[in-house]
Parts: structure tokens; sequence; C-alpha cells
């Protein structure tokens, strides 16, 4: 066990450096540098401040957008649902009155809130980032300490700039080795999850470390920081280094000039020092990954491609037993059916979890000159405006579109089903979001989660598939495939 | 936020691990702006089964919430804390807690009640006993109690506090007003504000 009072560690090094008290018999209060604000957690906190006559007290370290429940179909139009108009009306005059940036529906830097703050560089290395949404888990992968809050807290940290956290404890999560071909960021963390399980991180800031995690792009460190609430986490960080500020070169709010070598030499120091110990550590070997599905109803209950679905009879305790034959009952799935046997009626690809260029791009890599199975609806929603003016100017909707997507515009979308796009009572979606929860994606909607490049393969496929299933007959063996290869060439 | 210092009424048992704030409270729910009107929405999808323990006789009016371990899970949505008060519950027993969930209860005044997996058996057990026990939660003495059976619960001193005394936390911080406005001072120049990008395009 490591004291409250040994340094040394990536999440202690940015914990300490934002203390601003620490007040007897109180949690510290730590000091926020980034406050992420949308219209679905936010008018309470802005009117609980109003009728307490408080002022928001850093509006320039605010930033809000619209992303929970936008229209992905015509986002100009009339907003035909008159709750979420009035929520994105409420957030308009709360940042007007306020003082607050708002890229709003319609603005060329609207989006998710989470993809939006790295995009425009907001998020930086050794910052606090707040957001009344549990998955600013994301911003971790900057080096970040970023966290979910409430819609109380959401409006402690306007009146206060600052937030009451006991200090949670640093759990290091290293991944050795290289990820095998094919295995994504989305597998590596549904791995890690179902390693250390729903509740694994809980009181706990993860750090993300090891070759595997090492090697991954920004995009992908933001899915694995993204799903760390899964785990129960407050928090997942993963230490800056030269991917990191080559990402945030040249962004819009990033330093320039000497301000840019003064942040760099600073954002290097944000490491974990060799023989610091932690709280608690857990060692993956990447070998032992494989591009996986979830079949159950949380995000630890997830099976390679080339498993089966799970007896419950097989789990350890009643307790864990009883949980997977709810599940399965939920999900309507039968055990020892074979993944690849699953069929699918709704791919969606999109959310913070995967909805950024590299998702889009690795995806649309996939469909390139193939269509999407008869029968499946399958829609793109791109994370932010600007990953989908990014991605038409490489050409990539033309692709999503000739491969029979639906080719949206940004918002959270399907990953959570508050702005009607939903999936029908036990439809089954393959989903590149970060929840399989009952009904997350719709009462009694059945999803699965998977990564980009799978939600394609499948859209393909019609069932659960990776991209090297299009190459070759299904189920065929090497040599099948050699045969088939040869016959196709005479 | 007003005190509580004991919450006494009967209990529903919910014996399931991992109920996430999407049961609790569906996305659906989340369009209001205000924050009462959520208790018709609580585990809406769960009461369309007619056996869910919300919809027995005695859930109307209970107090207390029994759940497994990892309540709260998912979504930091406090809506969720929202809609079991709006129901009439006023502490949640449970073997552990979200992070969140934990944060956003002690801030509404929804008393979090951690006990272990044993202490939450035995109260399972006394309500199933029955059914219209009197479940009390002493936050003051850290014990929930019900026909006979007690148990010691975790609950951090100053949540405890904040519940005890009804606090309000913004009041409380900005008593630090002086300590923030100096940590202002000291903040790195190159960190980023809004409005001001270094690109004409906003």
């Amino acid at each position: 066990m490591t004291d409250s009072t040994s340094g040394g560690r990536l999440f202690d090094k940015v914990w300490q450096r934002h203390l601003v008290a620490s007040p007897d018999g109180e949690p510290p209060l730590l000091y926020i540098d980034l406050h992420l604000v949308h219209e679905v957690t936010s008018p309470q906190a802005f009117e609980g401040l109003d009728l307490a006559g408080r002022t928001v007290r850093r509006p320039d370290l605010t930033v809000a957008t619209m992303d929970h429940d936008v229209p992905t179909l015509n986002p100009l139009g009339p907003i035909t649902d008159p709750l979420a108009a009035e929520q994105m009306a409420r957030l308009s005059k709360n940042c007007e009155t306020h003082g607050i940036t708002l890229y709003p529906l319609g603005s060329a830097e609207q989006g998710v809130v989470h993809v939006i703050g790295p995009q425009l560089g907001l998020t930086q290395p050794g910052m606090t980032v707040v957001c009344g949404d549990s998955h600013t888990s994301t911003h971790g992968a900057f080096g970040a300490l970023a966290f979910g809050i409430g819609t109380t807290e959401v409006e402690h940290v306007l009146a206060t700039q600052t937030l009451r956290q006991s200090k949670p404890q640093a759990m290091a999560v290293t991944v050795d080795g290289e990820l095998p071909a094919g295995v994504t960021a989305k597998d590596l963390v549904l791995g890690i999850i179902a390693e250390i399980g729903t509740g694994g991180g809980t009181g706990s800031v993860i750090e993300y470390r090891g070759e595997a995690v090492r090697g991954l792009d920004m995009e992908g460190r933001m899915t694995v920081c993204n799903m760390s609430i899964e785990a129960g986490a407050r928090a997942g960080m993963i230490a800056p280094d030269e991917v990191t500020f080559a990402f945030l070169e040249g962004r819009p709010h990033s330093p320039q000039g000497a301000a840019w070598e003064r942040a760099l030499d600073d954002w290097r120091s944000l490491v974990t020092d060799p023989g610091a110990a932690f709280d608690r550590e857990v060692r993956i070997d990447a070998a032992s990954l494989r591009p996986v599905v979830t079949w159950g109803t949380n995000p630890a209950q997830s099976v390679s491609i080339d498993g089966v679905v799970p007896d419950p009879a097989s789990f350890g305790t009643p307790a864990q037993q009883q949980a997977a034959q709810r599940a399965l009952e939920y999900m309507g799935l039968a055990p020892g059916t074979a993944v690849r046997d699953i069929a699918i009626d709704t791919v969606f690809i999109g959310s913070c979890t995967n909805g950024r260029l590299a998702d889009l791009r690795a995806a649309a890599g996939v469909l390139k000159g193939r269509k999407v199975s008869p029968g499946v609806r399958a829609i793109v929603v791109p994370g932010s405006a600007r990953v989908k003016a990014d991605a038409e100017a490489e050409g990539l909707d033309d692709v999503f579109r000739a491969a029979g997507f639906e080719w949206r515009s940004a918002g959270c979308s399907m990953c959570l089903g508050m702005n009607g796009d939903i999936l029908a009572p036990r439809e089954r979606s393959a989903s590149t979001s970060n929840r399989n929860f009952e009904g997350r994606q719709g009462p009694g909607g059945r999803t699965h989660l998977v990564s980009p490049a799978m939600a394609a393969a499948t859209a393909v496929t019609g069932r659960f598939a990776v991209p090297g299933d299009l190459e070759r007959p299904r189920g065929g063996s090497p040599d099948a495939r050699a045969r088939a290869n040869t016959e196709g060439g005479r | 936020m007003r005190a509580v210092q004991l919450v006494r009424g009967r209990a529903v048992v919910i014996d399931r691990r991992d109920i996430d704030t999407d049961q609790i409270i569906p996305a659906a729910w989340l369009k209001r702006v205000e924050r009462t009107g959520f208790g018709a929405g609580l585990f809406e999808a769960w009461r369309a089964d007619p056996g869910f323990a919300l919809n027995q006789p005695g859930a109307a009016g209970a107090k207390v919430l029994i759940g497994g371990a990892n309540f709260g899970c998912g979504s930091s949505r406090e809506h969720a804390v929202w809609a079991l008060q709006d129901f009439g519950f006023e502490a949640v027993v449970a073997p552990s807690f979200a992070d969140i969930f934990r944060g956003n209860s002690i801030g509404a005044g929804l008393v979090t009640a951690e006990a272990d997996e044993e202490g939450v058996a035995g109260l399972i057990a006394a309500v199933a006993a029955d059914p219209d026990a009197e479940v009390v939660v002493d936050v003051a003495g850290r014990t929930v109690s019900a026909a006979g059976f007690s148990t010691p619960f975790a609950i951090g001193d100053y949540a405890r506090w904040r519940l005890l005394e009804g606090l309000d936390d913004i009041g409380v911080t900005l008593r630090h007003g002086d300590a923030i406005a100096a940590f202002e001072r000291t903040r790195p120049s190159w960190l980023p504000v809004s409005g001001t990008s270094a690109h004409a395009r906003f």
C-alpha cells in the first residue's frame, strides 16, 4: 500500500497541483480547469444558482454544447420534441445570462461533449476536467484528471470552480506486449473490464500503462479511458507522450510559440516515476486479448468473437449465475450459441466511445466496396460536426452511403436513445457505444457492444463478424480458403 | 438541503447487483428541467412486471430501499436520486455503491448506507419475515435495524455531517473564497480559456 503522501504517480502529481485547501474534517477542495456543460444535466444546476443569487465564477473556464438529445436527422430544422427543444432553449439562455461559450446545434464545433473538448485542444495534460456526464473519464487519455459529476456538483463547480473530492486510490492496469492483429482499443478496454469487473475500479483512478497502451493513438486512448467508468473507476488516465503532444500541437486552444515550449516542459514531467507503488495493480497480457462482443447486460459480460454464449452454470457464485441467467433472458440468447451465429437488426457507429474520425475511418475501411446485409438498419453518427466535415472531406460519407448506411449529424443519438434514435423492443444491435444495460438504446432493446471495425463487418454479414471473416467463405479453414482462391482464379 | 438524522419506515428489497441508473430512471425522463416529478419514472421498465417489488402493496410509502452491490452504477444522472426521493425513499442500503451515485445522493440528501454483504442479507431476511417491519436507518449512530436485527453501516464523516446538518455545500466552500482566489493567481498562463482560441474560425 502507498500512503497518501507518496508522490511519484501521475495521478498524485495532477491531484497535488489542484489542491486549493484541505480543511480539517472536510474533503479536499480541488480546482477545476475545465467545466464542460451540456443541455441535460445542467438546467437544474443553473436554476439553483439563480435562486441562490449566485453567479458563475469562471465562465471563461466553462464551455457548453448540445449533444444528448439533439436530432441527428435534419438538425437545422424545427426541433419536433418539445421537451428537448425546451432543454436546448434553457441552455442557450443560461449560457447567454452567465457569459458562457456555447457551441449550439448548427455550430461548426457542436458535438458530443467528450469529442469536442479534445478536438478543440481544450483538454490538455495535467488539467482537471469535469462534466455532468460519467464518460468525462475520456479526457484522461491526455494525462488529465477527468471525472463525471452530478447536477448538484455541476452547480458547485459553476459557483466556486472547485469540487470537494475525497482522494481516490490509485490503481494501475498494465497491458504488456503488443495487441494481436485485429484487436482494437475497444476490445482492449472490454477485456480490462471483464478482468476487473463492473465495480473493480470503484473508489480508484486507473492509470493505464504498458506497451499495448503506449502503442495506441489518441483516439484509441480516449476509447480506453472513456470506459473506465464501466469498471466503476472515478477516472482513467494515460501519461502524456509524443503521441499526445503531436495530437495537441496546433489545435485551436493549444498553447502557441513560447507557451507551447513551456507547456511541453511541464507535460513531460507528468509520468509515474519508476518504482512508484500503486494501491492496486492488475497486469494483462495483450496476447490474450481477442476481438470481443458483449453478450449480457453489463459491459463486463463479453466473449471472444470465436466463442459461444456462456452457460450461466459456468459462473462461480450463485449471484453471478443468477445475473447471467437474467441477462440471457433479457438478451434472448441461448447458452452455447456461437457468437458468429447471432443475427443483428441494427448497427450503430458513433458515441463518445467510438465516434471520432479514426473510428469512422476504421469502419469505412471495412465497408469500402461492400454492402450492408439486406434487412439490417445501419447508421453512422459522427461524434461532432467537425468529425462529420472532416470525414466528408475524405469521402468517408460516400463509402458509408454506398454500403447502405445512413449518414447522420453529430450527437449522442442511439448510445442512450434520448433523441428518438432508439431500438424497438427485442431489436438487436451491434453498437460501438459504451453501455449494454437493459433498455439503454430503447425499452426492450438488446445491445451488443463492439468495435467500429467489427460493427462494420457485422453490418455486412448480418451476424457478428470481424473484418477477416469477409475475406473468406464463412467457416472456411485456411485450406478451404486457399482452394477457394485457386478456384476463383480459374 | 433538509437535515436527515433518522429514517424510519418500511423497506423494499431489490436483490440484484449492478442496478444501474438507466434502470432507476430511463433516459427518456431526463428531458425534464425540474428536480421534481421523477417518481413515476422510477424503475419504469421493471415496473411493467406485476411481480416487481415496487408493485407490491407495501411499496407505497416505503422509506428504505435495499439493493445489491455496486448500486447506482453507470450514468452520472442525479435524476436517479431525485426519482428515488420523489417516490418516497429517504435511504438506500446496499453492500456497495457506485462513486458518482453516492456523491449525488449525499448532495441531494438521500442516505447511502453501505452495510457488508452479511448485514444486507440479514436485513433482507428480517424484511422477508415481516414485510411491514419498521426499518430504522440511524445516520448519527451508523446503524440500520429491523425487527430486532441490527447491522452497522459505513458512511464518510463529511457525508454524515452534511446529512445531519443539512448543509449547503456551496456555502461551506465559499468560506474558502480567499484560498480559491489565491490559487487562481498561481495557475500557468498557457491553460486554455474559452472564447479566446488562436483560430479565427470561432
